[in-house]
Formats: C-alpha cells, sequence, structure tokens
C-alpha cells in the first residue's frame, strides 16, 4: 500500500470515528455525597434524566462524605480530571465561589444555554444562599434543608404541652411539664448549624461584618455578642437542671434519644423527616423553631443547609450544555417533588411546593411543610445566608467550643471569645489564599 | 584485602537507579512539596496563592489547641506504648511456661492482631457505646457515668483502651519469640545460681530481651503517633468537637475537610522532623547502648 493510500485509509478512518460520536450521547459525570437511601434517591433522578432523552447521559458517582467529596472534587480540578457537576455542602460554599474560575455559575449556564432562568422561581430562603454579592445564582440549590424542631406527639400530650412558640414559653412551662411527665425535654444535633448560624438568621442580626461575608473584602464573624452568648447561657442552664440534653458533636447520638423516645423535642433538619419516618419509634411531628422573644418580636426566616450543584468549568460546550440540561431536569416540579417526598428535602422552587399543595401532599402530612414554610417567613438583612472562608474549621473550632461548654470546662464568655479569635484568624488566613 | 569496584561510573549509576527513581518519585518529590507548600497560603483549586514564610509553623506555634493536641499525642503514645509493652510481656512470659495447648493459647492471643484499626475503633464504639455499651453498664455500677464523645478524658480512655488492645498481639508475638531465642543453658545455669524467679527474669531474662525490647519500643511509638488514625476516626465519627486528637488526625482534619494546605503541610513537616528525630535517636542508642550477643 502506498503511504499516500495508507494516509486516505487512516483519515477515513478518523472521519468514521468522529461522526460515530457525533451522534451517540454527551456523557457527564456528578460526584456526590448521599450516601444510603438518600443514594438511591439521587440514582433514581440520574436514571430518569437518561431516559427522559437521548442526547446525554449523566453517571452519579457516590464520594464519601460533604467533606470527602469536595477534597476529592478539588484534587481532581487540579489535575484537570474534574467532574461535570459537584456538589458541596453549606460550609464549603466559600471555598468554591471563592474559586472565580473552578466553576461556571449556574446562571450563566444556563442562559448560555438557552434555558429560562429566574431566581424568583426559586423559594425565598434558598435563592441567596449559594449566590454572589450581585445576587447572581452561582450554585444549584439541590439537598436544601433547614432547622426545624420536632416533637413526640405523645410526650407533649401526656405533659398537656403544646410545642413551644418562643424559648422563654420552653424554659418556664413546657420543659419544667416534660420533664415531670419523665422525658428529657430538649436535645439537638449540630450546634454550629441550628444554635449559631440560624440563631443570627431566625433573629435577624449580625453574623458577621462585610453583610455577612457575602461583600468583597475582608470579614470579621460577630460571635461574641450578647444576644448568642445569652442562647447558650441558658442552654447551659437547662443541661444543668435537667431540661436539655447533649449526645456530644455527632449528629446521629443526639437525634437516636428522640427515635427511642427519650427526649421529647429535637431540633434536627427538614432533611430528617424521611429517615424519622422509619426509624422513630412513636408518632412525631414538626413545627417552626422557637425564638427568643426578648431578643426580637418579629421573627425572620432561617436558610438553608444541604448542599448545591456546582458545575464545574473547564468542560467543553457540549457537556456544559448537557450539564444544563440536567439542572433543568432536576428543578422541574415533578423531579423537585419526588425529592422531596423521598427525602424530606425541601422543593426548591415554588412552582414545586405549588404543585406539592394541590396534590394534597401536605394534608396527608403536615409535618413535611414545616420547612418550607419557615423558609417563606419574613426575611431580613440577614437572613440569606452566610459566606466565610475555612468555615469548616471554623465549625471545628464552634464544635470543640461547644462541648467545652457543656462539659464545664469552660465558660460561656471564654467559649465565645476563644471562637471569635480563631474565627478571625482563619478568616484572614483565608483571605490569603485568595491573592 | 581487595575490595570489589568498578572502573567507571556509569555501570554503578544505573544500577542504582531504578531505586533512587523510586525514592525520588514517592518520597522526596512529595516531601519537598509539603516543604513548599507549608510556607504558602493557598487557594485549594490553585488559583491563588501567598507566600507567608514561617507564618503558618509561628501560628501553629502560638495556637493554644496545636500545643494541646500535642500534649495529648504524648500522653496518649506514652500511654499506649507503656501498657500494650508491658501487658503482652507479662503475656508472653506465661505463655512461654504454658506446657499444653500451647498453639490454641498462643493464637488466642494472637487474632486482635488481625483486627484492622479502623475496626477496633468501630468495635470501641459498641464496646463504649454511651448509655447501653458493655464496658459503660460495667463502669456505671461503679457509679461511673462513662459518656464517650462527649466527655474529653472518657474519649480518651476508650482510645488509650482500643490502640493498646489492638497493639497488644504484635509485642507478644515478638517477645514470645525473643523468650524461646534464650538459650537454655543460660536458663539453667541462672536456675543454678538463684532460685528466685523474679531476680532470674530481671537480671538475665530482661537484659537478653532488651534488643527485641528496644525495637517493639520504636514499632509502639509509630503505631502510636501514626497509626492509630482509622482507630480514631471511627471513635469520634468525624467530628472531632471537644474529643481528644492526635497530631496526624490533625493533618487530616485542617488539611482534608478544612481545605487548609498551608496549614496542614506545615504540621506534616513537624511531623517528618519528630520522624526524624525518632530514627536518628533509634539508631544511635541502638549503637551505643544495647548489646547483640
Amino acid at each position: 500500500m502506498s503511504k499516500k493510500n495508507l494516509l486516505a485509509v487512516a483519515s477515513m478512518a478518523l472521519g468514521l470515528t468522529l461522526s460515530s460520536s457525533a451522534f451517540a450521547e454527551t456523557q457527564i459525570t456528578w460526584w456526590h455525597g448521599m450516601g444510603g437511601a438518600l443514594g438511591d434517591s439521587v440514582n433514581e433522578i440520574a436514571n430518569d434524566f437518561n431516559a427522559s432523552q437521548s442526547e446525554f447521559k449523566i453517571t452519579p458517582v457516590f464520594k464519601g462524605t460533604y467533606e470527602e467529596t469536595l477534597t476529592a472534587g478539588i484534587a481532581a480540578f487540579r489535575a484537570g480530571e474534574q467532574p461535570n457537576v459537584m456538589q458541596v455542602f453549606d460550609a464549603g460554599a466559600a471555598t468554591v465561589i471563592g474559586a472565580k474560575g473552578a466553576t461556571i455559575a449556574v446562571q450563566d449556564l444556563l442562559s448560555e444555554n438557552g434555558i429560562d432562568f429566574n431566581i424568583e422561581d426559586y423559594i425565598p430562603g434558598v435563592r441567596y444562599f449559594y449566590a454572589d454579592a450581585a445576587g447572581k445564582m452561582i450554585g444549584m440549590p439541590f439537598n436544601s434543608s433547614t432547622p426545624i424542631m420536632y416533637y413526640n406527639i405523645e410526650a407533649l400530650e401526656k405533659a398537656g404541652m403544646t410545642p413551644p412558640k418562643t424559648w422563654e414559653e420552653f424554659e418556664s412551662v413546657t420543659a419544667p411539664a416534660l420533664k415531670e411527665a419523665g422525658y428529657i425535654p430538649l436535645a439537638q444535633s449540630h450546634l454550629p448549624w441550628i444554635f449559631t448560624e440560624n440563631f443570627f438568621s431566625r433573629h435577624n442580626l449580625p453574623f458577621a461584618t462585610n453583610d455577612n461575608g457575602y461583600g468583597d473584602g475582608e470579614t470579621k464573624i460577630l460571635v461574641n455578642t450578647p444576644e448568642i452568648k445569652a442562647n447558650f447561657t441558658a442552654m447551659k442552664k437547662w443541661k444543668d437542671e435537667g431540661l436539655f440534653e447533649w449526645y456530644g458533636a455527632g449528629w446521629n447520638d443526639n437525634q437516636k434519644p428522640f427515635e427511642e423516645g427519650k427526649v421529647a423535642i429535637w431540633l434536627g433538619s427538614s432533611g430528617s423527616f424521611g429517615g424519622l419516618q422509619k426509624t422513630a419509634t412513636m408518632p412525631f411531628s414538626a413545627e417552626i423553631l422557637p425564638y427568643w422573644e426578648t431578643v426580637t418580636k418579629e421573627p425572620k426566616q432561617t436558610f438553608i443547609g444541604g448542599a448545591a450543584l456546582f458545575a464545574m468549568a473547564g468542560k467543553s460546550a457540549e457537556e456544559n450544555k448537557a450539564t444544563a440540561e440536567f439542572f433543568r431536569f432536576l428543578a422541574s416540579p415533578e423531579v423537585q417533588l419526588k425529592w422531596h417526598k423521598q427525602t424530606g428535602y425541601v422543593p426548591i422552587t415554588n412552582a414545586a411546593y405549588e404543585l406539592a399543595k394541590t396534590q394534597g401532599y401536605y394534608e396527608e402530612s403536615p409535618a413535611a411543610e414545616t420547612g418550607i414554610l419557615q423558609l417563606l417567613l419574613p426575611a431580613g438583612d440577614n437572613t440569606k445566608g452566610y459566606r466565610m472562608g475555612f468555615y469548616v474549621q471554623i465549625r471545628d473550632v464552634m464544635n470543640r467550643e461547644y462541648g467545652r461548654i457543656l462539659t464545664g470546662e469552660t465558660s460561656v464568655d471564654d467559649a465565645f471569645a476563644t471562637i471569635e479569635k480563631e474565627a478571625n484568624e482563619l478568616l484572614a488566613r483565608f483571605t490569603k489564599t485568595q491573592g | 584485602m581487595k575490595r570489589a569496584s568498578f572502573n567507571q561510573l556509569g555501570l554503578p549509576v544505573w544500577l542504582l537507579l531504578p531505586q533512587l527513581v523510586i525514592i525520588g518519585v514517592f518520597f522526596y518529590w512529595p516531601a519537598a512539596h509539603a516543604v513548599r507548600s507549608s510556607f504558602y497560603l493557598e487557594d485549594p483549586f490553585g488559583f491563588g496563592s501567598t507566600f507567608v514564610g514561617w507564618d503558618n509553623y509561628a501560628g501553629l506555634l502560638a495556637s493554644a489547641q496545636y500545643v494541646k493536641v500535642a500534649v495529648f499525642t504524648l500522653g496518649f503514645t506514652f500511654l499506649v506504648t507503656f501498657f500494650s509493652l508491658s501487658i503482652a510481656l507479662v503475656l508472653a512470659v506465661k505463655a512461654d511456661k504454658v506446657i499444653r495447648g500451647t498453639r490454641t493459647y498462643r493464637t488466642l492471643l494472637m487474632w486482635v492482631y488481625a483486627v484492622a484499626p479502623p475496626v477496633a475503633g468501630f468495635l470501641g464504639v459498641m464496646v463504649f457505646y454511651q448509655g447501653n455499651g458493655p464496658m459503660t453498664e460495667f463502669l456505671a455500677l461503679f457509679g461511673y457515668e462513662f459518656r464517650l464523645g462527649v466527655n474529653y478524658y472518657d474519649t480518651a480512655a476508650a482510645m488509650v483502651a482500643v490502640a493498646t488492645w489492638n497493639h497488644i498481639p504484635v509485642n507478644f508475638i515478638f517477645f514470645l519469640s525473643g523468650l524461646q531465642s534464650i538459650p537454655q543453658s543460660v536458663k539453667e545455669a541462672a536456675m543454678i545460681d538463684n532460685r528466685s524467679g523474679t531476680r532470674r527474669f530481671w537480671d538475665i531474662t530482661f537484659p537478653l530481651l532488651a534488643p527485641t525490647a528496644f525495637f517493639l519500643l520504636i514499632i509502639n511509638i509509630t503505631y502510636a503517633l501514626f497509626d492509630t488514625f482509622g482507630m480514631i476516626d471511627a471513635l469520634v465519627k468525624g467530628e472531632p468537637g471537644n474529643n481528644p486528637m492526635t497530631l496526624v488526625y490533625k493533618v487530616y482534619v485542617d488539611g482534608f475537610r478544612g481545605n487548609d494546605l498551608g496549614g496542614s503541610s506545615a504540621q506534616s513537616v513537624i511531623l517528618m522532623v519528630l520522624v526524624l528525630v525518632l530514627t536518628v535517636f533509634q539508631f544511635r542508642v541502638m549503637d551505643r547502648r544495647i548489646h547483640y550477643t
């Protein structure tokens, strides 16, 4: 065979492969941190998307915990092997949004691919948590939850009580009656999330300078402030009086006594609802979080926790289109409603919420609506969330100091002074990583 | 005496090259990288970084928390090494004297070695579980409320107990083979000189075990410092909170969970120096103080 012929054959072969790949579906990957039953729901969403059309195919990959998923994604990004879609949890938001160039803003991605996007379609409380200072949505809220108050119906009936509206009511009326009835009145999972971050939102107090960290420039935490210190002083007092119990920094260790019926009221995530229905040994329901009447007469909404999906940069236009189409599918009311029902995470759009209402879902399980109702409460200046770098470590500092308060190793004053000092050091260090 | 030598440089270099490449790529290059990044504060995605000189190190030494973790690590290492060595020695001495069912007895003492540290950690969580773990209930009989994950010292005690338990078999195996390699004639001679078993043990057996014991000492220190990671992670369930942790676990917490690459690298470099010191100490003492027969 002459050289010329060889070239012709080669180019023909090349042409064949090119054309066949043009017909093949575009493959994209999605790294996530949802294990167990949540992982099954994730796989179901991916399968439904793949079945709904033939142009794109998404492959979900479970990467371990939220922290492990983020770290794996970062390592992959540095090696040029990043997935198209990466799930990043609330505390990691500053890291991924701060690294400009690591992700494509979901808002830009959708409009570049001709998909309508209106931030007003998303329910308040969800809208701006993963947005930048200008209010542009960067990450697509995915599994969004908010802290709510679960209560053991039998326990409250036995004590002749109704769920407390305020912490004053809990302290003076509800808790003593529950204790009398033989229950541990209160427990909660995740003190930094529920009793710190959302405490500031519920009472509309600033959590950090610089517009809670959303603005450009240096941010300082405002945690060493009288209201939150009073909150923790009260909590320590409740613990000493047997009105509150703490089982360590692990989430499940605090949820378990509630499931077993020992604890009457448990502050957890609206996303715990699906799991609790399977594990709780007694009838339970949920209400919105109480507030301190002495701090505010007008309690506000809380914001979301959980995680968002980020479209990673450095991918071909074709793959980005696939990602955009997947986001469109994910935000559709039907998918959101299914996810909401299976897991208890809140639906992220108004349309999905309306659909759930028209289908009568909340008449059969009213507790499932609590999270959304709380996110729909009036907004304030400090209710959209916070944006702080190295926040995972700041949470570690909080968990450490809160544990020390509750075991009597330190005082509330000292603990909050330590948190303020260490958090501000971490924030200053984070600013330098961006330089 | 004639020494074998190469005539030119080329061949020896070629022969050494594979090993040099492996050492270079897998040991020196990552180590150099860690040293480099310990002087920077870097965006985890690699977009920005600031040279901060010794700031990362100064920050660590000024941090009360880091000092506390270091002190805990020292105490933890000391306790684990002490208990696992002494208990294993007692077991080995006793096992050496067993006449019937030797094999079964020894196997029963050794199987724990097969338990991987994270599994040991999970077993620890079960045994010390809040409220209804067997150990928790046992301690409650004496009126002590053991609270794993809540009380700092309770968690520390559980960590020491699990780490010690997990490492006794290794020490046991080495001590036992050390005991069995002591010549029968020496033992018999000692028996004639002194009837007291205790005296014979301290004067004859223990010095002859010294090389084994010293080797085990180093092994145990490195085990407690570095290999207990999985056990600690299982015991604190990934959320250290107010619980104790070791220096290695802190590297993970800050670097992998917190994405603080600079601070975590500085901690790694400190650990590297620690290992270096330990190695130098080991070789020095081995040369001077331990006599191999």
